[in-house]
């Protein structure tokens, strides 16, 4: 009888234990998925197609008259000499196969290879190299996205010609290309250097993370201190009555608000009223400053709550005041606690894109701003704009930017947990 | 003192931030116009060397609301729009003092696609309106009373049509898409029935409520607006369709493929000949006071009218704008070089 009743609570145990297995295992086999299918897809948007064009800068077209003035340079006919150099690709094409005519459908076609600022790239390098004008150099250029995704066997080549975005001759010439070692696969550069574009090949995330460098900085400066003397203030001098009492709920109840609520509220106040620049850093790190100040308050908070009172009363106990008790003393112990809430208040609203599209903050902005009051966009809002791009080139740029954003999350995470265990104190 | 100076510095902070010169074009407007705009401001600025704009997608309804607000810097300076200016929204401009050009830039198709496994479908606007309104009349006949629409396969609606049930995925009521598509699609279809057309006339909200409202009891599915989410479900799963603009066609033409509708098929040719009736103009609207005062609108009008962009295999149609004629061109052009502002229309 005995014996039955205790073997009927280790079952139980062992059911219990079985359970939580289980529940374990899915939680991993998801975030496995996730991740794998991100990765996945992610990684070919680190490399691109790179073709390497024979290029003759002709003096005749850049600078007749040899004067290196650059502003006449930036404006000579750029299109002109990248459309040389790209026909006369395709016509090192067709002597190989004894083609005589080509027709202006088979130009249009060609040029579909090469990215469609080819001409700018040429422009760029000249400017830099103002000696090579009237020598005949080779560029390496970007292919367009559909050369890039051809080789990256991301195009469906068994159906119909007629169905797909490359046509068989397209791909003969790719493959003249590749025997002629004219094309390189390489470090997508351009993602890590560049704002973003329309054309796939082009598009980078520099200017995202610019952006949301600046977000997360002003939101610091602005929610930190303000977070950490609040918490202080309520923890060790205010009154305990019915305001603070009032004042902690309403604590509470911000920190569960919904974001999109701080976007309307930083749309009214800080756009409509202060008449800060729309889509800045700015603006919209102010917001986010208020979206994280409560989960920074209340973390705080709970550090300086669990430095022990002993500490508290010996300081006294010498003769310290409250304040050097609470500076000198509490706040050090405390100081692992608040910047692990900190840290990760700061991720939460470096994944946020709600309030930001309030604030102007989701848009196409090409060029890298350069100071919090220029316009600017942030990761996530990137990635919500690359995955609506009709393009195919730009699905394995919204799963590279992703990446991008989880290794940034990661890396708070992992600083947040690497704080406590290094300065955590037990008692 | 010191106070006092800490003050008075933080409050003029935030006036310098009013004045800040703005040396970048703002535009806002519609998500369809968004990825031929976006194209037009980056060609722009790489010729130019002028700040590429800066554009945000708001929808058409909100991009006009934010750039008849009134003058200014902190007011945009373009608004992309997928279907023409309203009356009442002319109206707002003129009252906050703001002239407006307007220049048409191209058509744009909705199509009907599914997955190329499956067959082409044949459809009418009729058939669509049978499909997906939300009353159709009893019996899907000239006459019938109103009744919540009970059609759940293709075949309950035209013997032509296969017996697969209906399932359309689209997007959600915020889209300029589904707003045209429910206009011209839906409504379309509607009009055929003389008895319902003769509603507009005695009652408008009610013609409204009957030829536009899109039925909710499940084959009409909301999908979103991200329309490569549409893209990717067509291809799992082939008997569905999926309602979005044509450039998305365009660029996954080895999957899907767009349906007929009345006779004729979503191509480049059809739409800009009017043939392929599910189709609408798109246009831009720009702010003639501010011309001159920011730098740079001017050149980038003449970006987005030169031939290279909008013509006939301009960089636009790459892209699925649906260019116009030579005629619509030039007129529209004048628009934009002769800065003519529209006053009534």
């Amino acid at each position: 009888m005995n014996k039955e009743f205790l073997n009927k609570r280790y079952k139980k145990e062992k059911r219990f234990i079985l359970i939580g297995r289980v529940a374990v295992s899915l939680t991993i086999i998801f975030l496995v998925i996730l991740l794998g299918s991100i990765l996945l897809r992610g990684i070919s948007g680190f490399y691109t197609t790179n073709i390497f064009l024979t290029t003759n800068l002709s003096q005749e077209i850049i600078d007749p008259e040899n004067k290196k003035n650059v502003e006449e340079i930036y404006k000579s006919s750029w299109r002109k000499i990248a459309r040389n150099s790209i026909y006369d690709v395709l016509s090192a094409f067709n002597k190989s196969k004894n083609i005589d005519k080509i027709s202006r459908k088979d130009k249009r076609d060609f040029l579909k290879l090469f990215s469609r600022s080819s001409e700018f790239y040429i422009r760029d390098f000249t400017l830099e190299n103002l000696d090579s004008i009237g020598k005949e150099v080779k560029i390496s250029i970007p292919s367009s996205s559909l050369v890039d995704q051809f080789l990256k066997g991301k195009i469906n080549i068994a159906v119909n010609e007629d169905d797909r975005p490359i046509n068989d001759k397209q791909i003969s010439w790719i493959n003249f290309m590749v025997e002629n070692k004219m094309i390189e696969r390489k470090f997508n550069i351009n993602f890590f250097y560049k704002g973003d574009s329309r054309n796939a090949e082009e598009a980078g995330i520099l200017g995202a993370i610019v952006g949301s460098f600046f977000v997360i900085l002003v939101a610091i400066i602005v929610a930190f201190p303000v977070g950490v003397m609040s918490a202080i203030y309520l923890e060790e001098f205010a009154p305990k009555n019915k305001i603070t009492n009032i004042i902690e709920v309403n604590i509470n109840n911000l920190a569960a608000v919904p974001s999109i609520v701080f976007g309307l509220l930083g749309l009214a106040i800080f756009l409509n009223f202060f008449g800060l620049p729309r889509s800045s850093p700015l603006a919209g790190g102010l917001v986010l400053a208020l979206m994280t100040l409560p989960t920074i308050i209340i973390s705080s908070r709970v550090a300086i709550k669990s430095v022990p009172p002993s500490i508290r009363e010996a300081a006294m106990g010498i003769g310290a005041s409250k304040m050097q008790s609470v500076f000198h003393h509490v706040i050090p112990l405390a100081v692992p606690g608040i910047l692990t809430g900190t840290i990760i208040g700061m991720a939460r609203a470096l994944g946020e894109t709600a309030p930001l599209l309030m604030m102007g903050m989701v848009a196409f902005i090409v060029d890298v701003p350069q100071s919090i009051t220029d316009p600017s966009t942030v990761l996530p809002a990137q990635i919500f704009l690359w995955s609506d791009q009709p393009e195919r080139g730009f699905e394995e740029k919204t799963a590279a930017a992703t990446i991008i954003l989880l290794v940034f999350l990661l890396t708070m995470n992992a600083l947040a947990v690497f704080l406590r265990y290094k300065y955590e104190r037990k008692w | 003192m010191k106070k006092r100076l800490i003050v008075i510095v933080f409050f003029n902070l935030f006036f310098i931030f009013n004045i800040i010169a703005r040396d970048q074009i703002y535009v806002v407007g519609s998500s369809t116009v968004y990825p031929f705009a976006t194209v037009v401001a980056e060609n722009f600025g790489n010729k130019t060397g002028i700040k590429v704009p800066k554009i945000e997608s708001t929808g058409s309804g909100g991009g006009m609301k934010l750039l008849c607000k009134g003058l200014g810097k902190s007011h945009p300076d373009i608004t992309n729009s997928s279907r023409r200016i309203k009356k009442s929204e002319l109206q707002n401009c003129k009252e906050n003092g703001v002239e407006l050009i307007e220049i048409k830039i191209g058509y744009d198709g909705i199509v009907l696609a599914n997955s190329k496994e499956s067959k082409v479908m044949n459809l009418t606007r009729k058939n669509l309106f049978l499909a997906l309104a939300k009353n159709v009349p009893e019996g899907n006949k000239e006459g019938g009373k109103l009744i919540p629409n009970p059609n759940k396969k293709w075949s309950d609606i035209s013997d032509q049509l296969p017996n697969t049930p209906i399932e359309v995925l689209g997007p959600p009521p915020t889209s300029g898409t589904r707003d045209a598509f429910q206009e011209l699609a839906i409504e379309g279809g509607c009009k055929t029935f003389p008895a319902l057309k003769a509603i507009k006339k005695q009652d408008k909200k009610k013609y409204k409520a009957t030829c536009r409202l899109i039925r909710e009891d499940g084959p009409f599915i909301e999908a979103g607006e991200n329309d490569n989410l549409i893209v990717k479900k067509l291809i799992e799963n082939p008997k569905a369709f999926g309602v979005f603009g044509f450039s998305f066609l365009l660029e996954n033409e080895d999957t899907l493929q767009g349906s007929i509708i009345d006779k004729a098929s979503p191509t480049f040719e059809n739409i800009s000949s009017k043939k392929y009736s599910v189709s609408r103009p798109l246009y831009i609207y720009v702010k003639l006071e501010h011309i001159n005062v920011i730098p740079g609108i001017k050149e980038f009008l003449i970006e987005f009218t030169s031939l290279d962009a909008w013509g006939p295999e301009g960089y636009l149609e790459e892209r699925g704008l649906i260019p116009m004629s030579a005629d619509e061109r030039s007129q529209f052009k004048k628009n934009a070089e002769q800065l003519i502002s529209l006053n009534k229309l």
